[in-house]
């Protein structure tokens, strides 16, 4: 088992948690906390699939699976928003119903031939150095080479430009942000849709790119309740989320690379040796999501941080309160 | 009077204007059953759209799933099978959601309540010629004892370190798919197949067909001892909300936990404790279906009991009794879902009543005044 190649899967395994988790801290930095990632993730990556296996074109797969995904996010948004609905029962709600709905549409897709998948490409320069140049530059889909690009863009969005100044006040004291012109229903509606959007482009990831296929429930396998957790355990921060996204990638990878050999590191491998033991490895990535949420919440208590002030509250204009 | 969002959407050219007003007075008792069974109605002739859109026969598919599942009384045996496990979820679902704490994990301690009640049997705690009652209750224990600590440790997160409960116990539901699975292929195999061997007959809960040598109408029907189980769980749930101290703080923490806070009530040692209550429950829906149904420790014996026990508790507004009929509805979606294409239905139709339904909970916080222009 080459470490290097473990790390070099992890950084793509990771980069399906990066859309996802990137997508949850848009939509909860304006107060709008969606528990749909799953069943939105799972849409994107059954029309993406389903449009690729139809045109043969990879890239019109992930453009609609993006337009499914933020398009029945806005089923979520206007019960939330207008509505002001319970958020929590409103996203496991929409969870619901896109997960059935790609079971529905996604039927027979499973079957489906050969196709055109997102290319790979190694980048010229980059991947010359030692040690960082296979795992993050070399043999990669282009998704992830995008998915180093929008990290540093999201952070300077949120914490540097006049909209991300607007995104954060709507999250953090809407009826301030209301008072100064900011319109928060519109806003919020706009960054539930950036979520979604982002969520379809994570299935797309799975389905087109990084594990292709269609699978049913189990092309997610949980994907979007991790990085929910990823959300807490990165403070809504990009850059957090990054590492935690590329980290628990690799987690997911070392749980599946580490059965194969029959040595590990000069010893006999237990793994190899008791295959069951492969239900245990299983649990992992699902108990450390636990873990990080234990420390993640820890650490908001102890330095003050934590989620937007306004999270998972409806904003009603003119009444008094957040 | 505040004007919210919905209170603005007005069409100029319409010769009356529909407006939105807060309800002063809670809308009457009937009103709220009127609109959640028109809401399922209006979700159903949206399935029947979606069903048509995916190339499917949206009548023939609504007339399958209501004569093979209330068409005789066979199968509305088979209907009451299928709606046990989900009355009894729900009732977990039920006391989690009344304290709001989102107890989403009942499909793992339903898992783990079909372990706990397994392990009785393959052990072995207890020898195989043990008397019947003796299995059923010590299944019950061990079953109900697994649920409960499966539901212990989101709970004690979300007491201790705000561990958000959503995920903790999603989380969980994976972990106890795979827990079961190591039992199942690992230690409890029979002969290599990824299943242990048939309980003695011994832990079967009755059925309805082992009376049939005296009550020859019963041969064949296939519902057991856990619609007993069941029922008696309702009403202890109902005296527990709504005839009980403990109850009481339940609802009082659920509706406004600032109040609940400063009157004193506990509110991280009732987290705990509901949340072991409602894993208990679950708990003994697994161990109902493992010992009335199943008779094995399987990996395929929940087609999502733990999830739609989540919509049936909505469905029924937290209310335990109603509780029973909703969940004999969807046992009536899942039974007949197995045969029906797309398979994928089932999950769709509930997941498009749901949504209907929160949506739908606007009119009982607004009510529509429809008024000609001019009018003041």
């Amino acid at each position: 088992m080459d470490l290097i190649i473990v790390l070099q899967a992890g950084v793509a395994t990771g980069t399906i948690l990066l859309f996802a988790t990137l997508g949850e801290i848009f939509a909860e930095r304006s107060g709008v906390m969606n528990l749909g990632v799953e069943g939105m993730m799972l849409l994107g990556a059954m029309s993406a699939f389903s449009i690729a296996t139809r045109t043969g074109n990879p890239w019109l797969g992930l453009l609609v699976a993006m337009l499914a995904a933020g398009l029945i996010s806005q089923i979520h948004a206007f019960i939330s928003i207008t509505l002001q609905a319970d958020q929590v029962v409103s996203g496991l709600s929409l969870g619901f119903l896109a997960t059935g709905l790609s079971l529905v549409l996604g039927e027979g897709l499973s079957k489906a031939g050969t196709i055109t998948l997102i290319p790979s490409w190694t980048v010229p320069v980059l991947s010359q150095i030692p040690i960082l140049g296979p795992i993050f530059f070399t043999d990669h889909k282009l998704l992830v080479y995008a998915g180093y690009i929008i990290i540093p863009l999201a952070w300077y969005y949120i914490n540097h430009t006049r909209p991300g100044l607007h995104l954060r006040a709507v999250g953090e004291y809407p009826a301030a942000a209301d008072s100064l012109g900011v319109n928060v229903y519109a806003l919020r509606y706009l960054y539930v849709l950036v979520g979604g959007v982002f969520a379809g482009l994570a299935g797309a990831t799975i389905s087109l790119a990084i594990a292709p296929g269609w699978f049913s429930e189990l092309t997610t396998a949980g994907q979007g309740w991790i990085a929910i957790g990823l959300v807490i355990f990165a403070q809504w921060d990009p850059l957090r989320a990054a590492f935690g996204a590329y980290a628990f990638g690799a987690l997911r990878r070392l749980v599946l690379d580490i059965q194969a050999p029959m040595m590990l590191f000069g010893f006999r491998n237990p793994f190899y040796y008791n295959p069951y033991w492969g239900f245990f490895l299983e649990m992992l990535p699902y108990a450390f999501t636990i873990i990080v949420l234990v420390i993640g919440s820890r650490e908001a208590i102890r330095r003050r941080l934590g989620a937007p002030t306004a999270l998972g509250i409806p904003y009603i204009r003119g009444e008094r309160g957040l | 009077m505040n004007k919210s969002a919905l209170t603005r959407s007005k069409a100029n050219w319409l010769p009356f204007t529909v407006e939105l007003e807060p309800r002063l007075t809670p809308p009457p008792g009937w009103f709220s059953w009127v609109l959640t069974i028109g809401m399922v109605i209006f979700a159903l002739l949206i399935g029947a759209l979606v069903i048509a859109f995916a190339g499917g026969n949206p009548w023939a598919a609504y007339s399958h799933i209501a004569r093979s599942s209330f068409g005789s009384i066979g199968v509305l045996s088979d209907t009451l099978v299928k709606a046990i496990p989900l009355m009894i979820v729900g009732l977990a679902c039920t006391i989690a959601f009344r304290m709001r704490i989102w107890n989403i994990g009942a499909e793992g301690q339903f898992f783990l309540g079909a372990f706990g009640a397994s392990a009785v049997v393959l052990t072995p705690i207890l020898p195989a010629d043990s008397p019947q009652w003796l299995f059923i209750l010590t299944m019950l224990i061990f079953g109900m004892a697994a649920g409960a600590i499966w539901g212990f440790i989101p709970g004690y997160l979300k007491a201790k370190f705000k561990v958000n409960e959503v995920i903790s116990t999603l989380m969980l539901n994976y972990i106890a798919v795979s827990w079961n699975n190591y039992w199942i292929y690992a230690v409890w195999t029979e002969g290599g197949f990824q299943m242990s061997k048939m309980f003695p007959r011994n832990a079967w809960l009755p059925r309805l067909t082992d009376f049939a040598d005296r009550v020859p109408a019963f041969g064949g029907l296939t519902v057991h001892f856990g619609l007993i189980l069941a029922l008696i769980a309702a009403v202890v749930v109902w005296l527990i909300l709504y005839r009980s101290q403990w109850g009481y703080e339940i609802r009082v923490v659920g509706d406004n936990p600032p109040t609940a806070n400063y009157a004193g009530i506990p509110i991280a040692r009732n987290t705990v404790l509901v949340m072991m209550l409602s894993g208990a429950l679950a708990g003994l829906a697994g161990m109902s279906e493992i010992s009335g149904v199943v008779h094995r420790l399987q990996g395929a014996i929940s087609p999502g009991y733990g999830y739609t026990g989540i919509i049936v508790a909505w469905l029924a507004k937290l209310n335990p009794f109603a509780v029973i009929p909703v969940a004999i509805f969807f046992g009536a979606l899942i039974l007949a879902g197995r045969e029906i294409q797309p398979s994928g239905i089932p999950k769709m139709i509930q997941g498009i009543i749901l949504v209907c339904l929160i949506a739908s909970d606007f009119l009982m916080r607004y009510e529509i005044r429809i008024r000609r222009k001019g009018e003041a």
